[in-house]
């Protein structure tokens, strides 16, 4: 567990666009209660935004007629939920078992000392932020990094230097 | 050693599009589905011996046999497709390479099990995944495989992907349906079970992606061309995933019951850089480590796991070389369990922050022989007595180590070196 319960509040309205909507509405109809469209509606919150405010909350609540607190019990506990902002660039990179087994904390080194941020932190320009995660489900092609949800797998300090090349 | 029985599209170029999956045979066994009586195809996946590959075993027949009748309630099937236990990544393969066998194998256990509205839970992190699996999905709906008649038959199949969000015990299967219906993945006490009060308090069957997918390959060839694979009460093949150090980690399909030490040496290239070998989790991160001498008598299957007091769990196999601190690796091991806790219970979510910090404690040179058996006793005490088995996911592996390399923590409490030390070469 980890605590994740400071909410943001923008003091702008929330609604989703229009094609979140759409799909608001197509999937509503696949489940028996409408308290199932929390998780869907986090991640069409988070598609939309890249993060979720507690105005985004409260609307999802509204949409669903629920309580707000359901709402904010699944978001904080789910922590692909981002609460906050994250950099144009989110890395991820895999702790867990296998991929420390194979030097995960090379590349991991490497992008503290490349970009300057370690694991929770956000570079100040806002471009970089990062994130170790546990296992990805990549475990025979480790290590393994996901950029803004890619999967990059066999990495190794070149391969990451190469790939934040492509970035810049 | 490798076979082909549920990869064997995996190498064709697009087989995730229908077109060419069916070319190959996809959805070519639903004529013989609807011939037959729905019990008929269970008596038939019972007498497949099929077991749930999600990690426990359960034989897959008997399971839907729990399904009370007549409740008057609809009946659901989850198919569990969060694959989340550490060193497990073999059902993602099905996803993207094979989904309609997936989606085939959800239609043969809709007709046993008498269901119409099917969930599929995937992990959130799998995110070009879930992009392949609802594009399948829109094609088989596309093409009259799934919704209102399936293959123009009276029955009805429809089947929506919920996506999780980074949570690791939403793979169980109590919390995986706490999570459908919008509440965070906290396990739920059993019984009921599931069978008979499972999402919306409905009769559910949970099984595991690769289960599911198992079954159009049983049907379209009958149990026993499924049991002469592996050996008696391990029937059938296995996606394996090897990774660690090995010289070829990866997936790999084969039948159970071959020699591990076989497998790891033959399929999956021997311990890599020459190193020497020095333990083998057999199953996932969660299953009890086999020291280099057990390793060279178990096989790969149920009985022979047991047999060695570990587990053949998820297949998830990781090699160790002679390198590993065992220590270090407990020390992973916790931090994943502890962060994964959902903190419902006391003992899991307190218990395996007790034992992170004795594990630092020892790292940081500063732990005493009295923390190692501190660390022994509460693996003790916290196993069963928690709603679900996560806790216990954590302390059998940890007990395993400690029992089994109980020095490599010993040197730690009484040399009072820390391990960054050690790396320096103090
Ligand atoms: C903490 C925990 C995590 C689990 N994770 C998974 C998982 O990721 N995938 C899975 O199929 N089963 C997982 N399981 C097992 C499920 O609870 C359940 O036994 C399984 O999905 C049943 O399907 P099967 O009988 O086809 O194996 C997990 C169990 C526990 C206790
Ligand atoms: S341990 Fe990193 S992907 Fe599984």
């Amino acid at each position: 567990m980890s605590d994740r319960s400071e909410l943001i509040i923008t003091g702008k309205p929330f609604a989703f666009d229009a094609e979140r909507d759409a799909e608001f509405e197509r999937l509503v109809k696949r489940y028996p209660i409408r308290e199932s469209m929390i998780l869907p509606a986090l991640w069409l919150t988070q598609e939309q935004e890249g993060w979720i405010s507690a105005e985004a909350m409260a609307y999802i609540a509204d949409r669903i007629g629920t309580y707000a607190s359901k709402v904010y019990e699944a978001a904080t506990f789910y922590t692909m939920f981002n609460l906050e902002p994250k950099g144009q660039y989110h890395i991820c990179v895999c702790r867990t078992l296998s991929c420390w087994l194979r030097e995960k904390q090379e590349i991991v080194d490497y992008l503290a000392k490349e970009i300057g941020i370690r694991p929770g932190e956000i570079s100040e320009d806002g471009r970089f932020s990062l994130e170790e995660v546990e296992c990805l489900g990549h475990c025979g092609t480790a290590p393994v990094v996901q950029l803004n949800g890619e999967f990059h797998e066999e990495m190794d300090v070149d391969k990451m230097k190469a790939l934040l090349a492509t970035l810049k | 050693m490798e076979v082909k029985i549920l990869s064997e599209k995996f190498d064709i170029e697009n087989a995730h599009l229908l077109e060419v999956a069916k070319k190959h045979g996809a959805y070519s066994t639903l004529d013989k589905l609807f011939a037959m009586e729905p019990a008929a195809v269970t008596e038939e996946v019972k007498k497949s011996g099929l077991r749930g590959r999600g990690g426990a075993g359960f034989p897959a027949g008997v399971k839907w046999g729990f399904l009370p009748k007549d409740t008057g309630k609809p009946t659901y099937l989850a198919v569990n497709s969060d694959e989340s236990e550490p060193a497990t990544f073999k059902d993602r393969y099905i996803l993207v390479r094979d989904p309609h066998m997936l989606l085939e194998g959800i239609i043969i256990c809709c007709w046993a099990i008498g269901c119409n509205d099917v969930y599929i839970y995937i992990r959130g992190e799998y995110t070009t995944q879930v992009k392949v699996l609802q594009q399948a999905i829109d094609e088989a709906y596309a093409a009259g495989y799934l919704g209102d008649k399936v293959a123009g038959q009276d029955f009805r199949v429809d089947v929506t992907v919920h996506r999780g969000a980074g949570a690791y015990v939403c793979g169980e299967e109590t919390a995986l349906l706490e999570s459908i219906e919008g509440k965070k993945g906290q396990p739920r006490s059993k019984p009921p079970f599931p069978a008979v009060e499972g999402l919306y308090s409905s009769p559910t069957i949970i099984n595991n992606v690769q289960t599911i997918a198992s079954l159009p390959f049983i049907l379209t060839n009958g149990h026993e061309a499924y049991t002469a694979y592996g050996t008696e009460k391990s029937p059938g093949t296995h996606l394996f995933g090897i990774s660690g150090h090995v010289e070829k980690p990866g997936m790999y399909e084969l039948p159970l019951g071959l020699p591990l030490m076989e497998v790891i040496d033959k399929v999956a290239g021997g311990v890599w850089k020459g190193r020497k070998l020095k333990g083998v989790i057999p199953g996932g991160s969660s299953t009890p480590v086999l020291t280099v001498e057990e390793a060279k008598t178990v096989t790969l299957d149920y009985e022979s796991m047991a047999a060695h007091k570990t587990m053949f769990g998820s297949g998830g196999i990781v090699v160790l070389d002679e390198t590993v601190d065992c220590v270090k690796l407990v020390e992973n091991l916790i931090n994943f369990y502890h962060h994964e806790s959902c903190g419902q219970c006391t003992p899991c979510r307190e218990g395996l922050g007790w034992m992170k910090k004795i594990t630092k404690k020892l790292l940081a040179g500063q732990g005493t022989l009295a923390d190692v058996d501190l660390l022994r006793e509460l693996c003790d005490n916290i196993e069963m007595k928690t709603v679900c088995v996560l806790s216990a996911a954590c302390t059998m592996p940890v007990r395993s180590y400690l029992d089994k390399f109980r020095h490599e923590f010993e040197a730690y409490a009484i040399d009072n070196v820390s391990a960054d030390a050690k790396l320096q070469g103090n």
